[in-house]
């Protein structure tokens, strides 16, 4: 008996039921192993999994969860997405989300006399500055100065994460319970919940909202061509009169906002307060988001929900099954690493030699 | 304020500087092999996380430190190897790669801990390492305590410094290893090849980041913790282009790092009316402002983040 024998041929177009089906094939592969690795820690790997869906989707209560978890992936997912597309490698999604938690904060603990119509706005419009400041920085050292981003924005998430604990264990520590943590804020500062008996807010339309926005941004306008074209080509993009230092430093604004916006609206939708674990990772687990969405806006929707679901359903599968729910963790490296793996069949397709 | 102008205090800055180099002295090393190869490991991170994880857990079941260093060592290869896998057989975006290893380490390094210890109060402690005091040459006034009173690892440490500074620019391995960083097409077509060496940097990277991982459990602390590496193996990136890629520079950017975290700890217990954070931030803020005066003279390796795809 003789095996086939198979090689890779170079592909001159992908074809479209590939590029819907390759995220498919990469959860399943990755499913694959993340049982293998429930296995080792002699846990059942069916009862698990079918816990984490039903857990997540089973319920209504799971389904609102989910979306709540999905809230804050929708913008720090999209926020990666648009700087990655610029080549600006920015994983600093975390300490921008904290940036934006943190200037939320500030307005709403000083309880200003606002009516919600202007105050949640207030909110937002903070948020966005102070993310997108924190964002500017390394944009600005990478496009003047040729200082490596990816460092850069890794390090100012310590720096800010230090800061946020600096301002809740002294200044900002609430004063009757002592714990670290911020007074709440005020309830014309609270984002509206969107249905009743559950925690999904406003975020989750902002969020929609603000990925219309970039995919229309990206799609549709000057700036969005310049931004792909310098994240394909800066050399030629020069050449084209493309101005690179600038769009650089405009996509690490848009980036930083969009993910200052996700620290908004875990303080205003979810907490009331600004805690020190407030994010669960929500900056890092956006790069994942984006990757798995081909850093495309509208494909950041799917992603972040399929993530969501993961969160929310690990959370419950670890009540019921003993499994850690850091399980969590371990699934979206896996599938993140298939999924690049995979990624090479848009490249090549295997043929069978005869 | 007067104990900083005392000897003593000298002495236990620069002794806690080498101690807190040791880490990235193995660290940038590590990352030196990769990118002298063309290959930027962002997976650093959490191979570092996990390999600390390793060696605590090897250590804590088997009660033999070396064995938990060997197995930290061996974990290490075993990424390095799956990163090479990514970026050198498939071709993937360096950046990309690294971060989902490093995401996946991290991920892993928690849920393992989580499920094995589980959640106690107090963490299991295990048995570290000892200074190792060498005799007559720690008793030289001054230099002594600083330089003869370290752990093994951090010995190990300073000699694979000028070891690899050897091997990178004497062998012919090392050529190998900065001909396809440099110039891949060229080096194929003398023979070299490519994926086999770029291979090998990533597996001794690998290991590198192990050993650096295992210092943190095995010496500095006696149990594993979510946040025991901090983000050095980020700091490590940055102390490569501070070096220039070279292996000598690196010892020097080691130890200004250590520095930094030796006096900010230091500060801290001194107890001025900042608050500590902002002394934890010190090593951070440096890092990136010595990344900002020397970026403009960095030359990394020409072939660095580029595929090769042979034809």
């Amino acid at each position: 008996m003789q095996f086939p024998k198979y090689k890779l041929e170079k592909r001159e177009k992908v074809p479209n039921w590939l590029r819907l089906s390759l995220p498919f094939i990469a959860i399943g592969i990755s499913f694959i192993f993340s049982s293998i690795i429930i296995l080792i820690a002699g846990k059942n790997p069916i009862t698990s999994i079918y816990s984490i869906f039903y857990g997540a989707l089973g319920t209504r209560l799971g389904i609102m969860e989910t979306l709540v978890k999905a809230t804050p992936l929708f913008l720090t997912g999209v926020a990666v997405a648009v700087a990655f597309k610029a080549k600006f490698w920015n994983i600093g999604a975390e300490g921008q989300f904290f940036a934006g938690a943190l200037a939320a904060t500030w307005a709403g603990i000083n309880h200003f006399n606002l009516p919600s119509i202007l105050y949640i706005p207030l909110l937002l419009i903070l948020g966005f500055v102070a993310g997108s400041l924190w964002a500017i920085i390394p944009g600005f050292l990478k496009a003047k100065l040729k200082v490596d981003d990816v460092v850069t924005t890794l390090l100012m998430n310590y720096i800010m994460i230090y800061f946020v604990t600096a301002l809740l264990e002294g200044p900002w520590r609430d004063p009757v319970t002592q714990w670290p943590q911020s007074i709440l804020i005020s309830t014309n500062a609270e984002f509206p919940k969107l249905f009743a008996r559950s925690r999904v807010h406003l975020g989750l339309i902002i969020g929609l909202l603000v990925i219309l926005a970039v995919y229309i941004i990206i799609k549709y306008t000057k700036l969005g061509f310049n931004i792909r074209s310098v994240g394909a080509n800066p050399t030629a993009s020069n050449f084209l009169g493309i101005n690179v230092t600038k769009t650089i430093i405009i996509a690490s604004l848009i980036s930083g906002g969009i993910a200052g916006l996700a620290g908004v609206g875990e303080v205003a939708g979810v907490h009331y307060k600004l805690t020190e674990n407030i994010s669960s990772g929500y900056g890092y687990t956006g790069i994942v988001v984006a990757m798995f969405a081909g850093l495309n806006p509208i494909g950041v929707i799917f992603s972040s929900i399929f993530f969501a679901v993961i969160i929310t359903g690990a959370n419950y599968m670890s009540r019921v099954t003993g499994v850690t729910s850091f399980i969590a963790d371990v699934i979206q490296g896996i599938t993140l690493i298939v999924f690049l793996a995979v990624l090479i069949f848009y490249e090549y397709r295997l043929r069978r030699i005869k | 304020m007067r104990d900083i102008l005392s000897v003593t205090f000298a002495i236990g800055l620069l002794s806690a500087t080498l101690r807190m180099a040791t880490p990235l002295i193995f660290a940038t090393l590590g990352e030196l092999f990769c990118e002298r190869s063309g290959v930027l490991n962002l997976g650093i991170e959490g191979i570092m996380l996990f390999c600390s994880f390793t060696a605590y857990m090897v250590t804590y079941l088997t009660n033999n430190i070396w064995l938990g260093i060997l197995f930290a060592i061996i974990v290490g290869m075993i990424f390095g190897i799956l990163m090479a896998f990514l970026t050198v057989t498939l071709g993937i975006s360096q950046h990309v790669s690294g971060l989902g290893i490093t995401i996946f380490a991290s991920g892993l390094s928690l849920f393992a801990y989580r499920q094995i210890i589980g959640s106690p109060t107090i963490p299991p402690t295990i048995e570290t390492f000892k200074t190792l005091t060498i005799p007559f040459l720690s008793k030289i006034p001054f230099i002594g305590p600083i330089l003869f009173d370290q752990y093994l690892l951090t010995y190990i440490a300073l000699i694979l410094v000028p070891l690899i500074a050897f091997i990178i620019y004497k062998t012919n391995f090392g050529l190998s290893i900065r001909a396809v960083g440099e110039n891949p097409e060229a080096a194929d077509a003398l023979g070299i090849n490519v994926f086999r060496t770029r291979y090998l940097a990533l597996i001794i990277g690998g290991g590198l980041m192990g050993l650096a991982g295992s210092f943190f459990t095995t010496a500095y602390f006696n149990m594993f913790l979510y946040g025991i590496v901090g983000g050095r193996g980020w700091v490590s990136i940055a102390l490569i282009v501070f070096a220039n890629w070279d292996p000598k520079r690196v010892l020097l950017g080691a130890l200004l790092f250590g520095g930094v975290d030796a006096l900010q700890l230091r500060l801290q217990a001194i107890g001025f009316r900042i608050p500590y954070q902002f002394f934890l931030m010190m090593p951070y803020v440096v890092t990136i402002i010595v990344l900002i005066l020397v970026a403009r003279n960095a030359i990394a390796p020409s072939a660095l983040l580029k595929p090769y795809k042979r034809e």
